[in-house]
C-alpha cells in the first residue's frame, strides 16, 4: 500500500545535504515572505483575479519577466558556483563540490539559461510588444497564452523541485546526451525531473509559438503587409515559425528517452540493438536551431533601437528581414556541426560545415544595416543604444569563433574545449541577453510610464562589457591552451588557474553590473516625478506601441489604426494623429483553466518521476476533464461599451494633467553615491523610528 | 441587419478562420512528432536483436483490414460533416457515430495485434527494432484514442445541445484531426507493414 501511494518516495527523498538544505530553506523563505506581504495587504483576490488568471497579454508578458528575471539570478548563481570551484581546483585543492554536485550545477546552469530564461524573457517581449506593434488588441488565442505560461511556470517548479524531493539534479550535460542519460548510467530521480521540466515547459512553447505565429499572420491592422511589419515583429515571427518545427523534435526525443528510461525501451541504450548517436543527432536537430530562435527576437529589437536612436528607418529593411529568413532557414541545415568529432567522416563534415560558415553571410549582413543605419544618423547614446553598441563587438567575436569552429579540422581541436564555451556565451550573452536588456531599458518606460534612470544606466552597461571580457577572453586563451570544458579539477602543472581566477574576477564585476541594473530600476521609481512620461512616447520613435499610452489601456487602442506605411507610427506624427472613433470593444475573459491544466501537467510529471502511478493516472484524467469541461464554456468574452472606452480615455487624459503639474524638472538623474545615500537614510530613519 | 450584428459576424468569421488555421499549424506540428518516429523506425527497424524481423511478426491481412476500416472511417466522417454543415442533427450523429464506432474497431484490432506479440514474448523492451515499432504505431493509437475521447464527448454535446455554428467549427476541427491520423495511418502501413516484407 505504501509503495502504490508513494512509488519511490521515501525520507531519503528529504534534502540532506549542504545545497539542498540551503536551496529549500531558501525557497521557503522567499516564499514565506512573499505570502506574508500579499497576506497583510490583503491582496489574494486582487491578485487571482488581476494577474494569475489574466488573458491580457501585456500581463502575462509582465510574469514572464518576473519568473524570467528570477530564474535568470537562479542560474547566475550557478554559474558564480562554476566560476569560484574552476577558480579555487587547481592540484592538490579540490575546491568545495563534489565532482557529480558540478556536473549537476552545470546541467541546470545550460536548462535554466536556455529554457527558463531565455525563451521566458523573450516570451515575455513578445506577448507585451507584438500586439501593439501590429495595432491588435491580443493574441490569436489568449486561452493558449495562459496556459503556455503556467506550463512553463510548472516547469520552472520541477526544475527546482529537486531541493525539496529528491536531492539530486540530471548531471549528463544541459542537453543530456545519450547513453549517459539513461537509465543505466543516470538511475537516479534527477534526470527525470529534466526529462518533465523540459517536457512540460516545452509544450507551452510549442502553443506559444502556434499562438503567435496566428497572431501575427492574422490579426495585423488594416494595411499593415508582411513588409510594413516592424522589424521586432519579423524577427518574432520567423522565430517563432522555428519554435513551432523544432519543439516537436525536442517533445518526441524527450518521449523517447523517457521510454528508455521508465518503459526499459532500447532506442538509445548501449544494448539490444539501440543507437545513442540517433539521440545526438535528434536532439542537436532541435539544439542548434533553438540558439538561433531565441537570437532572432533580439535581433528584431536591435533593429528597433538602432532605427530610433539614429532617427532614421532602418537602412534596407527588405535586406534585414532577407538576413533574419536566411539565418532561419540555414540553422536548421547545419545541426552536425555539434559533433564533427563524433565519426561522421569527412564528406558529411564538409557539407555541415559549409552550410554553418553561410549562415555568417546574413548574420553579417545584418550587422551592417545596423551599423548602416547609423551612418549620417542623429544619434542619442541612450541606454538601449548601449546596449546595442555592447552587442556589436562580443557578438562580433562570438559570430567570428564560430565561423572558426565552423572548420571541421579546426573543430577536431577545439570541440569541447573552453574555447567553445566562449564562442556560445559570446552570442548568448553578448547577443540574445543584451539584447533583452536593450528591449527591457527601450520599452521599460511604455509598460511602467517611468523613464529609467540613465546615469546608472550607463554604469551597468560598462561593468558588464568590462566584466565580459575579464571573463571570456581567459576562456578563450584557455581553450587554445586545450583547456576541456566542464572541468571540476585540474593539475596545476597545466598552469590554467591564473586564467580561471582573472575569469572569477570578471563574474564579480558582471555581479556588479547586475547589482547596477536593480538599483537603476530602483532609483527610477525613486524620481517618479522627475522621470514619469504621459505622452506614451518618450524617445519620440517610430512604431505603433508608442502611439498608446503608457502603460497601454487593457484594449490597447481606442480604435484600432490603419496603416499605410512602414514605421507607421513616424507617419502618423508627420500627417497629424487623429482622434479615435469610439467603438465597442470586445475583449476576453479571464480563465483558471490554464492555472488548473498546468497544475495537472505538474503533478503528472512528478506522478511520472517517483513512479506513482496513480498520481499519473489522477493528474491526465484530470487533464481531459478540465479541457473537455472547458468546451462546453461558450461564455468567454465581455464587451466595453463605446461610451465607456471614451471616459476611460477622457480620465486618463485628466490624469496624464495632473501628472505634468506635479512633474520635478531640475534635477539630474541620481547617481550611484546619491542612491547609496537615499538608502542609508532610509535605512536609518526606519531604525530611529523602531527605537521610540 | 444591424451594424453591430454585421460586426459581430465578421468578428466571429475571422476567429473561425483563425482556429480553423491555428490548427492546421498545430496538425504540422503532430506530423513533426511523427516524423521523428518514422526516422526512429527507419534506422533501428534492422537491430531485431533477439527476435524475428518484421516480415515473421507483422500479420499483413490484420494491417490491411485496418488501413480499410480507418480509410472506411474517413469517408463517414466526411459525410458527418456534409450533414453537420447542412444542419441535420439525426444524420450527423448517426455518421459521426459510424465514424467512432470503426474507431473503436481499429484501436481492438490493434490492441490484439500487440497482446499477441506480447504474448509470444516480444515486448517493447525487446531490442531497438520492436521499441521503435510499438511506440511508432502505439503512437498514433494514442492519438486515435484522445480523438474517440473527443468524438465522443462532441456526440454527447450534440446531443444536449444540437448544431450551432461553434459547434459545427469543433466538427470541422475534430475530422481534420481524423483524416490526418488516417493519412498518418497510411504512411505506417506502407513504411512499417508492407516495407518489411519487400
Amino acid at each position: 500500500m505504501r509503495d502504490f501511494l508513494l512509488g519511490k518516495l521515501d525520507g531519503s527523498a528529504l534534502p540532506h545535504e549542504w545545497h539542498t538544505i540551503a536551496g529549500s530553506i531558501s525557497f521557503l523563505l522567499l516564499g514565506l515572505m512573499v505570502v506574508g506581504f500579499i497576506t497583510y495587504k490583503r491582496r489574494w483576490k486582487w491578485l487571482w483575479k488581476e494577474w494569475l488568471t489574466t488573458v491580457d497579454p501585456k500581463k502575462i508578458g509582465i510574469m514572464y519577466f518576473i519568473a524570467g528575471g528570477a530564474m535568470l539570478l537562479r542560474g547566475g548563481l550557478d554559474a558564480v558556483m562554476i566560476w569560484l570551484q574552476q577558480a579555487l581546483a587547481s592540484g592538490d585543492s579540490t575546491g568545495y563540490l563534489s565532482a557529480q554536485h558540478f556536473q549537476e550545477i552545470f546541467t541546470a546552469h545550460g536548462n535554466i539559461m536556455v529554457f527558463f530564461v531565455a525563451m521566458a524573457l523573450i516570451f515575455g517581449f513578445i506577448n507585451y510588444v507584438v500586439p501593439l506593434q501590429i495595432g491588435a488588441r491580443d493574441l490569436a488565442s489568449p486561452f493558449l497564452n495562459t496556459l503556455g505560461f503556467w506550463l512553463y511556470i510548472a516547469g520552472v517548479v520541477m526544475i527546482n523541485m529537486f531541493f525539496f524531493v529528491g536531492g539530486e539534479y540530471a548531471a549528463a550535460g544541459w542537453l543530456a546526451v545519450a547513453p549517459l542519460s539513461g537509465k543505466e548510467f543516470s538511475p537516479g530521480v534527477g534526470m527525470d525531473y529534466w526529462v518533465w521540466s523540459l517536457q512540460i515547459s516545452g509544450i507551452g512553447t510549442t502553443l506559444g509559438g502556434i499562438n503567435f505565429i496566428m497572431t501575427i499572420l492574422k490579426m495585423r491592422a488594416k494595411g499593415m503587409t508582411l513588409m510594413k511589419m516592424p522589424l521586432f515583429t519579423w524577427g518574432s515571427l520567423c522565430s517563432m515559425l522555428m519554435v513551432v518545427t523544432i519543439f516537436p523534435l525536442l517533445t518526441m526525443t524527450i518521449f523517447l528517452l523517457f521510454f528508455d528510461r521508465y518503459l526499459g525501451t532500447h532506442f538509445f541504450t548501449t544494448t539490444a540493438g539501440g543507437n545513442p548517436m540517433m539521440y545526438t543527432n535528434l536532439i542537436w536537430m532541435w539544439g542548434h536551431p533553438e540558439v538561433y530562435v531565441i537570437i532572432l527576437p533580439s535581433f528584431g529589437i536591435f533593429s528597433e533601437v538602432v532605427s530610433t536612436f539614429s532617427r532614421k528607418p532602418i537602412a534596407f529593411y527588405k535586406t534585414t528581414v532577407a538576413g533574419i529568413i536566411g539565418v532561419a532557414a540555414i540553422s536548421l541545415c547545419v545541426w552536425l556541426h555539434h559533433f564533427f568529432t563524433m565519426g561522421a567522416g569527412a564528406d558529411v563534415n564538409s557539407v555541415f560545415g559549409v552550410a554553418t560558415m553561410l549562415i555568417g553571410i546574413p548574420a553579417t549582413a545584418l550587422m551592417f544595416n545596423w551599423i548602416g543605419t547609423m551612418y549620417k544618423g542623429k544619434i542619442k547614446f541612450t541606454t538601449p543604444m548601449l546596449w546595442f553598441l555592447a552587442f556589436t563587438s562580443i557578438f562580433a567575436v562570438g559570430g567570428i569563433t564560430g565561423i572558426l569552429l565552423a572548420i571541421p579540422p579546426v573543430d577536431f581541436q577545439l570541440h569541447n574545449s573552453l574555447f567553445l564555451v566562449a564562442h556560445f556565451h559570446s552570442t548568448a550573452v553578448g547577443g540574445v541577453l543584451f539584447g533583452i536588456f536593450a528591449g527591457f531599458t527601450y520599452w521599460f518606460p511604455k509598460m511602467t510610464g517611468i523613464k529609467l534612470n540613465e546615469r546608472i544606466g550607463r554604469y551597468s552597461v560598462a561593468a558588464w562589457f568590462i566584466g565580459f571580457f575579464v571573463s571570456f577572453a581567459p576562456l578563450y586563451m584557455l581553450g587554445l591552451m586545450g583547456a576541456t570544458r566542464r572541468l571540476n579539477h585540474y593539475e596545476a602543472v597545466t598552469g590554467y588557474q591564473p586564467f580561471f581566477i582573472m575569469s572569477l574576477i570578471g563574474s564579480l564585476i558582471i555581479c556588479l553590473g547586475v547589482a547596477l541594473q536593480i538599483i537603476q530600476i530602483i532609483a527610477s521609481f525613486m524620481q517618479k516625478r522627475r522621470l514619469v512620461d504621459t505622452t506614451g512616447d518618450p524617445w519620440d520613435s517610430r512604431t505603433l506601441e508608442w502611439s498608446t499610452a503608457s502603460p497601454p489601456p487593457d484594449y490597447n487602442f481606442a480604435e484600432i489604426p490603419e496603416v499605410s506605411t512602414r514605421d507607421a507610427f513616424w507617419e502618423m506624427k508627420q500627417t497629424g494623429i487623429k482622434k479615435p472613433v469610439f467603438k465597442d470593444i470586445h475583449m476576453p475573459k479571464s480563465t483558471a483553466t490554464g492555472i488548473y491544466i498546468s497544475a495537472l501537467a505538474f503533478t503528472m510529471g512528478f506522478g511520472f518521476v517517483w513512479e506513482m502511478t496513480w498520481l499519473v493516472v489522477v493528474s491526465i484524467v484530470g487533464i481531459i476533464a478540465v479541457a473537455i469541461a472547458r468546451t462546453f464554456n461558450d461564455e468567454l468574452e465581455y464587451t466595453i461599451p463605446a461610451a465607456e472606452v471614451e471616459k476611460m480615455e477622457k480620465e486618463r487624459e485628466a490624469k496624464n494633467k495632473a501628472i505634468e503639474k506635479e512633474r520635478v524638472v531640475d534635477e539630474e538623474d541620481m547617481g550611484l553615491i546619491e542612491f547609496i545615500k537615499v538608502v542609508l537614510s532610509w535605512a536609518f530613519g526606519l531604525l530611529r523610528r523602531s527605537k521610540r | 441587419m444591424s451594424q453591430h450584428h454585421k460586426v459581430d459576424l465578421e468578428h466571429a468569421a475571422a476567429a473561425e478562420d483563425r482556429t480553423m488555421f491555428g490548427f492546421w499549424v498545430y496538425l504540422m506540428t503532430d506530423l513533426l512528432m511523427f516524423a521523428v518516429l518514422f526516422a526512429t523506425y527507419a534506422v533501428l527497424r534492422n537491430n531485431n536483436v533477439g527476435s524475428p524481423p518484421g516480415s515473421e511478426l507483422f500479420s499483413l491481412p490484420l494491417a490491411l483490414a485496418n488501413t480499410l476500416i480507418l480509410l472506411t472511417s474517413s469517408f463517414t466522417c466526411g459525410i458527418a460533416m456534409i450533414a453537420a454543415r447542412r444542419g441535420d442533427k439525426g444524420q450527423t450523429l448517426l455518421w459521426f457515430g459510424i465514424t467512432v464506432l470503426l474507431g473503436l474497431s481499429f484501436l481492438g484490432i490493434e490492441l490484439f495485434e500487440f497482446a499477441e506479440l506480447i504474448h509470444e514474448g516480444h515486448t517493447l523492451g525487446t531490442n531497438a527494432f520492436l521499441s521503435s515499432f510499438f511506440v511508432l504505431v502505439g503512437t498514433h493509437g494514442l492519438h486515435i484514442t484522445s480523438a474517440l475521447i473527443w468524438g465522443i464527448a462532441m456526440l454527447f454535446f450534440i446531443k444536449r445541445r444540437g448544431l450551432d455554428r461553434h459547434i459545427v467549427r469543433k466538427l470541422s476541427l475534430l475530422s481534420l484531426f481524423w483524416h490526418f491520423l488516417d493519412i498518418v495511418w497510411i504512411f505506417i502501413f506502407t513504411i512499417v507493414y508492407l516495407m518489411a516484407f519487400v
